[in-house]
């Protein structure tokens, strides 16, 4: 019996057969689901290591730097299966990400090799790549010796390939020509509306359809429910502020943060549709956004819409997944939707935030960390984390086509699907690739603070911060 | 004839180990100092570069640029005012607040005793912690405060998330972590203090308010100075309370040194510009330890005249 189940596991693998046919015939030899799951990590360490030697630093050990996350749960539940595939150890540190990239700054930049690889966003490579500190993984992913057959780096998601890499020249465009591969894709999030439906029927609200139609309900939540508040966004003084939500409406209204004039930059946001932009988001925090807005980072605007206290949320769509389960006050009553402010938008614009794999330059085992992350990277795990544990969104096609993985999130999570495929064309990040971003991105947070507490009107305060830009944009030679 | 030079004993030679003596005794000394002065020069040469760490191709000696774009900058103007001004209203009130309580636990006794003890609670909380603490109860949505406000009729009082409220929000933090410290302090030396002057001023029935500004406060006044010094050279380098409510905002409202210093460093990788915001904090620390010594000492010494 167990060689026919172990047959049926390895023909899975090699996609001849669905899962949910795999989990059918397992079920006809009398499997348990936790014996299925054994002989579908030992299969899984077959397949992979089948025409690659994944045994070739075997004894070495590679230390990570980690934020926590669900991702990380996921990557360290199925972490036996990569040092069976490999035979190496795998030692981490996990942080809070409040620490976090304090933490990645002070190692990088104190030259030290006390980390092989570690996590990162891609708005980070902007400073850590042209610094010296990363690897450029294109030497990798193009040296067939060193990457696995079965890697199949197309299956990442375009946009997300792209978005990680850059050339490292301010201002050109993201997975252009010469660009560095600076990070591997792992996990990301895409922004979207995640929405109370149980409050919503009760109000008989309808999900938005364009900025005008989400002020509205904002407004009409808030007037209508007792202790609610319409509309929860992040209001930070910090870059995090912008990059959700707000550029990705920003971004559908055609708004660019700068515009590139005889290879210089310039900022962008004071153009009169950007005002109007600005002046729509502003008011729909006034009136509909939670009262300590200024202090709002993604945790308080995930946790008010699980616990009930807001409406519903322009945020990462993972923010709306997790807020539906668990112990959550209102888990089973969020649904989500895909949402383009503009009326006239041929659909969403979504921002992404992506959470990747870097390789430190001042490792002292590359080779040995790079097996690591093209297996943290690659398809078998990617597909363990989003079937068996809370790994969404993956970065692999593969991924999203499998048929385990969409009939869970179908029956626990209604609507998301609809939301990630109507959102997921236009996904990528919008940003400007540039070395200054956080500072100023940082500093357009703190306008939008002083407009929403109108300590300065939005025109003249877009102007101010558009002039600032330009004058910190010249002093580094960028403008 | 016997020459003088020949009747002066030469003095006893001394071994290498006497001789290295005094030098041996004072490298602990030596060594402190060059672990102080080597950061600290360090940071003095980073001021005077063009260093991002995102820009290492800019990297180059621009000797006071830093400190002239600084210089130009209002908000950097905005930051020496609300630092300042954070140090004035946090030392000010946390030393009348300690000299109150100190003064009403002078005399020991087990309720005193019990209560200087209850209040010393605040200081053994980390500040960054009481901070998070206190941004929750001030929550609008369920804080404590909030709630106790919206009894009084005041339902839209927004504590840190308000450029209006924010200081007063911080400052009251600070008060809570800190007057324990001056409390303890001023407690201390008023215990201190000798009996004879205010037996005196009983027998004479003299009123309690010559007593406390005549009596109490000059022999307090050492203790004072040195509560306040402490508090200013801490209340100057304001970070964790601010950063963990606010993070220097709504807008720049709390941006002082320290966050601001912290922010070009950590998350805007502009070393120079850091190292530059972090001198000028020393310059204003060290004139402002400078005048506060100055005037302990001239008080010491006209108490000395006096004597």
């Amino acid at each position: 019996m167990y060689e026919k189940a172990k047959d049926a596991v390895d023909a899975c693998m090699r996609k001849g057969m669905s899962r949910r046919e795999l989990g059918r015939r397992l079920g006809a030899l009398g499997l348990t689901a936790a014996s299925a799951n054994v002989l579908w990590g030992t299969a899984s360490t077959r397949a992979l290591a089948a025409d690659f030697d994944w045994m070739k630093h075997k004894g070495k050990t590679v230390t990570l730097l980690l934020n926590k996350h669900p991702y990380t749960d996921a990557m360290i539940a199925d972490i036996q299966a990569f040092k069976d595939l490999t035979g190496m150890e795998v030692k981490y540190d996990v942080f809070p990400e409040d620490v976090y990239f304090d933490k990645v700054t002070a190692a990088l930049s104190s030259r030290s090799s006390q980390y092989d690889a570690f996590m990162t966003g891609a708005y980070q490579t902007w400073q850590y790549g042209p610094a010296g500190w990363l690897v450029d993984t294109n030497e990798f992913l193009q040296d067939e010796s060193m990457t696995a057959p079965g890697f199949n780096w197309d299956d990442v998601l375009p946009n997300l390939r792209q978005s990680t890499a850059w050339s490292g020249v301010p201002g050109e465009a993201l997975g252009g020509e010469g660009a560095k591969q600076w990070a591997l894709p792992w996990g990301f999030e895409l922004n979207s509306i995640a929405y109370n439906k149980k409050m919503l029927d009760g109000a008989g609200g309808e999900p938005p359809k364009d900025m005008d139609g989400l002020m509205e309900l904002a407004a009409k939540m808030q007037k209508d429910v007792q202790g609610v508040y319409g509309i929860g966004v992040r209001g930070s003084r910090s870059w995090a502020t912008i990059h959700p939500g707000f550029l990705s409406a920003y971004t559908n209204f055609d708004q660019r943060d700068f515009t590139m004039e005889d290879g210089k930059l310039k900022a962008a946001m004071a153009t009169p549709e950007s005002k109007a932009f600005h002046q729509q988001w502003v008011k729909m925090i006034q009136d509909s956004g939670p009262k300590n807005w200024s202090t709002y980072t993604w945790y308080q605007v995930g946790t008010d819409l699980g616990a009930g206290a807001s409406a519903m949320i322009y945020d990462a769509d993972i923010l709306g997944y997790f807020m539906n389960g668990g112990d959550n006050k209102e888990a089973g009553n969020l649904a989500y939707t895909a949402f383009a402010p503009n009326p006239k938008a041929k659909g969403p614009t979504p921002n992404v935030w992506i959470w990747s794999l870097a390789m430190n330059s001042f490792g002292e085992q590359q080779d040995a960390a790079w097996y690591f992350m093209q297996w943290a990277c690659g398809a078998e795990h990617a597909l363990f984390g989003a079937t068996k544990m809370d790994f969404v969104n993956p970065v692999r096609q593969s991924v999203w086509d499998d048929e385990t993985f969409q009939k869970k999130i179908s029956d626990n999570y209604p609507g998301y699907l609809d939301q990630y495929k109507a959102s997921a064309p236009g996904s990528k990040i919008y940003f400007t690739p540039q070395p200054l971003f956080f500072n100023l991105t940082t500093e357009w947070a703190a306008s939008l603070q002083k407009m929403v507490a109108k300590e300065v009107p939005v025109d003249e305060g877009l102007d101010q911060l558009a002039a600032s830009v330009d004058n910190q944009l010249k002093q580094a030679g960028l403008g | 004839m016997a020459t003088v030079a020949e009747g002066v004993r030469k003095p006893p030679r001394r071994s290498f180990g006497e001789s290295a003596l005094p030098y041996l005794l004072s490298l602990p000394a030596l060594l402190v100092c060059i672990g102080i002065l080597v950061p600290f020069v360090t940071a003095v040469w980073y001021s005077l570069q063009r260093y991002n760490l995102a820009m290492p191709y800019l990297k180059g000696f621009i000797w006071f640029e830093n400190y002239k774009i600084l210089f130009t900058d209002t908000v950097f103007w905005h930051t020496v005012w609300v630092s300042l001004l954070y140090t004035v209203l946090t030392v000010g009130i946390e030393l009348v607040l300690g000299l109150t309580i100190a003064m009403l636990l002078q005399r020991s006794s087990a309720f005193n005793n019990a209560m200087s003890i209850a209040l010393m609670l605040p200081l053994m909380i980390a500040p960054a912690i009481a901070a998070l603490m206190w941004k929750l109860m001030t929550n609008p949505n369920f804080g404590i405060f909030s709630y106790l406000l919206s009894l009084v009729g005041v339902t839209d009082f927004r504590w840190g998330s308000s450029p209006s409220s924010a200081l007063f929000t911080v400052v009251l933090v600070d008060v809570w972590v800190y007057t324990p410290f001056m409390m303890v302090l001023l407690l201390a030396g008023l215990r201190g203090l000798p009996r004879q002057p205010f037996e005196a001023a009983e027998l004479d029935g003299v009123p309690w308010t010559f007593v406390f500004f005549r009596i109490t406060l000059p022999m307090l006044f050492p203790y004072i100075l040195t509560a306040g010094l402490f508090r200013m050279l801490d209340a100057i380098q304001q970070f964790d309370i601010i950063y963990a409510m606010t993070q220097g905002g709504p807008g720049d409202t709390l941006m002082v040194f320290q966050v601001q210093a912290y922010l070009e460093f950590f998350t805007y990788t502009n070393v120079g510009r850091s190292a530059a915001i972090l001198m000028v904090l020393w310059a204003i620390t060290y004139f402002l330890s400078h005048q506060f010594i100055k005037y302990w000492l001239r008080l010491r010494e006209r108490a000395r005249g006096v004597a």
